[in-house]
């Protein structure tokens, strides 16, 4: 593995490997010396175009427990907002002799365009209305921890599905390891050919939330109401949101994720949120220790500039 | 660590068995009893193999301690593969399994116990990833092989057999959790 | 002079006299000096393209009517007409005169001026169309391209207007509020790739809209760069009503789909592939085919675009729309309609010669080649194959669609009025 770009580039041996890579390396996250050597000398280069602060420190705790040296190099204020292409940022990173570069970036496939101009691997850390990956194995990986299995595993996915990255690399990921996905929002936002991916489709919360071992809510941001994806807070809340009285129609067992940050009130209330079925706060945690696992498989081993 | 990916190698003149099942028992049986003497009745011993066949030789040497002296001693394991000094020349490998012993390592007299002391660098690894997860009064080092050529300042408190080796000859330990039987066996180069 | 050997439209070997710019005897085994001995090589009348950008003036770092026309000449072409999209827009007498002299000037083909729609592509107020249609650049078509003329009764005066000096209007169909931010071919593709999607429909309303108004007000209509099956049945049904209605089709939209911004020689999200409008589906591209075949669709324009460099070594959503055309339009169609017996010569000589001359009011171009045509010739060896080199490319910019692909057919020699422009592939 040189780069991750899309969970649609991971196999299923490659995702089962960085999960329990992963597992070995939650252990460090639990003992009081939380650092290993494996990355020193390393260079992790966190290019972030758009404002994510819980992504960036997630890759930099990740990368800095593994020893590695981690440049941030944030596009706003820097030469890339006085109009430098990424091309002329990616030389730049070239030339500090970046091992990695983490990008985050608004547009789709920047991290696929970036990857012809370094040497380096390329990690995305989401890209415009594209792919999540990294996001898509904590996921599965916060989802393996609570319920001890991926295979069979029944997962809504509810919200945004036309604009989210995360969803995109959810479903790449969870068909691959044997989840069954079942998409739900309304017709609006949901992209043309869905019928198309490897999941099911429904417009229905209420139907989904039965036979759901998981429901995964995302973010839905207010100014869709503008162009008329739904026509209000109050009506998309109502006939999407997750409260009390859905939840009560899961089964015991069943979990409540949500990639963060969320509208407390609007997809997810904050009753729900802060239950025990919920695993907001785990899934950060699980953020370090699935993204120290990427990094060092990609990182790890012999790379390019290395003698053989 | 030894190289024991492939299934044993059967007669010929490169392979030589140099310790059958019965030799590997009787030194283990050995080392558990030198254990015993040399930390006063392993009271405060843990022992920690490094994973895959040391992981399983701690095993073996604690339940014989269990055996002589009716002592649980506590059992872990520590990977070293994030601590290697040859990660670049390699692919990334996968992980090997840490299990800290119940109570820790802290103040605790470790028995490192590894199959096979070579160069010494998976020791080295292994006392620094030791160092990460507490601080012992005193590290031992138990190796059932040591077949020479130290390239560091190592040397075994416990070693179940010195086999003279050429540098470029090699050696396999083969155990029956792992590998269906109980062997040592001496590859000369070449042979495969 | 003599051009010796040529098959006309792919017929036997003969020769041909040429005198004082036309074609004054054709037989075999003419008497007279050799000028050029095209060796069985295809005879096709130059090609004529209703849809180039030569950027000049405004933005010469990418084309200038001097780079553009030897891309053309080329390509086979020996007129081309000019986009009015440059800075200043080409919207009144003064900016197409210009580019007219620049065509006098330096052109290595004929350059025939387009005029805007509207001042400065806005949308909103006509431009001076009569004065440009005066001019010595005698502007016959007009078009926004780059831009949709969106407002229904602007759209309308305009066909209305034209019909005095008979112009005709080429409208860019695009409904601006169903492509706001689009970047690719609404469908599988850009929903799996996270890329807005450009809805056909967008093109489809347009279009429908505008065939009902030239009805509406007995004008010319004519649709740039058709790209959608839609599209094609609308036109064909418009058409079936007798309405004065054509259309033109590129060659990247015969031969290349949305797929290619996922898989292409070139890696993925590669902008090289970013057009307007955008490759659509293979469904698409069949029925486009089948358009061009039957007639539906009357001829081929290149919608030739050229970007510099630092325009498409981006992410896909900040680079510019387009791509180069000219040097490989035949050898795409070749591809796309003759290899899979869909046209004959003689049709490609009537869709890329003839009826864009014709749509274009051009005199002097898109005639047969017979005795008393002006003598513009395209010698063409369609049993060539090559890779395709960007960096041999005469045109300023670089950015053509077909790196890494082998396309058949190579233009030997272009004559425009008897004088060679391109000769054994390379410019004169």
């Amino acid at each position: 593995m040189k780069h991750l770009i899309s969970a649609g580039d991971l196999g299923r041996d490659d995702a089962l490997l960085i999960l329990d890579t992963a597992e070995e390396l939650a252990r460090v996250s639990e003992r009081s010396i939380k650092k290993l050597p494996t990355l020193r000398g390393r260079t992790v280069v966190n290019l972030f175009f758009e404002d994510s602060t819980r992504t960036r420190i997630s890759f930099e705790a990740a990368a800095k427990r593994l020893s590695a040296d981690v440049i941030n190099f944030s596009a706003k204020g820097s030469s890339v907002s006085k109009g430098e292409s990424l091309k002329d940022t990616a030389l730049t990173l070239e030339a500090m002799g970046a091992d990695a570069v983490v990008i985050r970036h608004g547009a789709s496939g920047a991290p696929h365009r970036l990857a012809n101009w370094v040497r380096g691997s390329v990690v995305n850390a989401g890209d415009g209305t594209h792919e999540h990956p990294t996001q898509a194995l904590l996921d599965a990986f916060s989802m393996r921890r609570r319920l001890g299995r991926l295979e069979g595993l029944k997962v809504a996915v509810v919200g945004d599905i036309l604009h989210s990255r995360v969803a995109r690399s959810n479903v790449l990921l969870l068909s691959a390891l044997g989840a069954e996905v079942t998409l739900v929002a309304p017709p609006t936002l949901l992209p043309v050919a869905v019928e198309n991916w490897p999941c099911q489709v429904s417009y229905d919360l209420d139907s989904v939330l039965p036979k759901s071992d998981v429901v995964m809510m995302l973010r839905v941001q207010l100014e869709r109401q503008n162009a008329a994806f739904f026509p209000s807070a109050r009506e998309y809340s109502r006939r999407y949101g997750l409260d009390r009285d859905r939840v009560a129609k899961l089964h015991d067992d069943a979990i409540v994720m949500h990639p963060g940050p969320m509208n407390r009130g609007m997809e997810i209330s904050a009753e729900v949120a802060d239950s025990p079925r919920s695993t907001i706060v785990e899934q950060v945690a699980n953020g370090v220790t699935v993204r120290m696992a990427v990094l060092y498989l990609l990182l790890g081993g012999a790379i390019g500039g290395d003698v053989q | 660590m030894s190289d024991a990916q492939n299934p044993p190698v059967s007669g010929g003149d490169l392979a030589r068995a140099v310790l059958e099942g019965p030799d590997i028992h009787r030194a283990l049986t050995r080392i558990a009893h030198e254990i015993l003497e040399r930390t006063k009745g392993a009271e405060s011993v843990v022992l920690v193999g490094i994973p895959t066949r040391g992981a399983t030789l701690a095993r073996r040497l604690a339940e014989r301690v269990a055996r002589f002296e009716g002592r649980k001693v506590p059992v872990g394991a520590v990977d070293i593969t994030m601590y290697r000094d040859d990660l670049r020349l390699r692919p990334a490998r996968p992980l090997g399994h840490t299990e800290l012993p119940p109570g820790g390592i802290d103040d605790r007299i470790v028995v490192l116990v590894d199959d096979v002391l070579f160069s010494g660098r998976t020791v080295r690894a292994a006392l620094d990833a030791l160092n990460d997860l507490g601080r012992p009064r005193a590290v031992q080092l138990a190796t059932l092989v040591d077949r020479g050529h130290r390239e560091l300042p190592i040397r075994a408190d416990y070693v179940g057999k010195n086999l003279p080796t050429a540098k470029s000859e090699k050696v396999k330990v083969y155990l029956e959790e792992t590998d269906g039987r109980d062997a040592v066996v001496l590859v000369r180069e070449g042979a495969r | 002079m003599i051009i010796r050997n040529a098959r006309i439209l792919g017929g036997d070997p003969v020769d041909l006299r040429i005198e004082n710019g036309l074609i004054a005897e054709i037989g075999p085994g003419l008497g007279g000096v050799t000028a050029f001995d095209a060796d069985g090589l295809l005879a096709l009348p130059g090609l004529v393209d209703l849809h180039t950008h030569l950027r000049e003036p405004g933005r010469e770092d990418a084309e200038t009517v001097e780079t553009g026309t030897q891309a053309a000449a080329r390509g086979g072409y020996t007129a081309v007409h000019a986009m009015a999209n440059t800075s200043p827009v080409a919207d009144t007498a003064g900016v197409v005169e210009q580019v007219w002299r620049l065509g006098q000037e330096y052109g290595h083909c004929d350059v025939q001026p387009i005029g805007a729609v509207t001042s400065g592509l806005d949308g909103r107020q006509l431009a001076e169309l009569g004065a440009m249609a005066d001019s010595a650049a005698r502007v016959r078509v007009f078009s926004d391209d780059g831009k949709c003329v969106s407002d229904a009764v602007l759209m309308r005066r305009a066909l209305e207007y034209v019909k005095a000096f008979d112009g005709v209007v080429a409208q860019h169909a695009q409904e601006p509020r169903l492509t706001e931010g689009a970047q690719l071919n609404e469908g599988e593709v850009s929903g799996r790739l996270g890329l807005a999607g450009w809805p056909a429909v967008a093109e489809e309303a347009i279009i429908a809209r505008d065939c009902l108004l030239a009805a509406h007000v007995g004008s010319r209509l004519h649709v740039c760069h058709v790209s959608t099956a839609g599209s094609v049945e609308i036109i064909r049904w418009a058409k079936s009503k007798g309405w004065d209605v054509t259309a033109e089709v590129t060659p990247h939209h015969l031969l290349l789909t949305d797929s290619c911004a996922e898989h292409s020689p070139v890696g993925p999200y590669n902008p090289i592939y970013k057009v307007n409008p955008p490759l659509r589906t293979r469904e698409d591209v069949r029925a486009l085919r089948e358009a061009l075949a039957d007639g539906t669709i009357d001829c081929v324009a290149t919608d030739h675009a050229p970007h510099p460099v630092e325009d498409k070594e981006t992410e896909w959503a900040a680079a510019a729309m387009g791509m180069i055309g000219l040097e490989t339009a035949l050898s795409a169609v070749q591809e796309a309609m003759v290899e899979t017996g869909l046209l004959d010569w003689a049709a490609v000589a009537d869709r890329m010669s003839a009826r864009p001359a014709r749509i274009g009011r051009l005199a002097g171009h898109g005639q047969p080649v017979e005795v008393g045509s002006a003598a513009n010739l395209t010698l063409y060896d369609p049993s060539a194959r090559a890779l395709v080199d960007p960096g041999a490319m005469a045109s300023k910019s670089r950015n053509t669609p077909y790196e890494g692909m082998t396309l058949p057919g190579r233009v030997v020699a272009t004559f425009l009025r008897g004088r060679p422009t391109v000769l054994e592939g390379k410019l004169v």
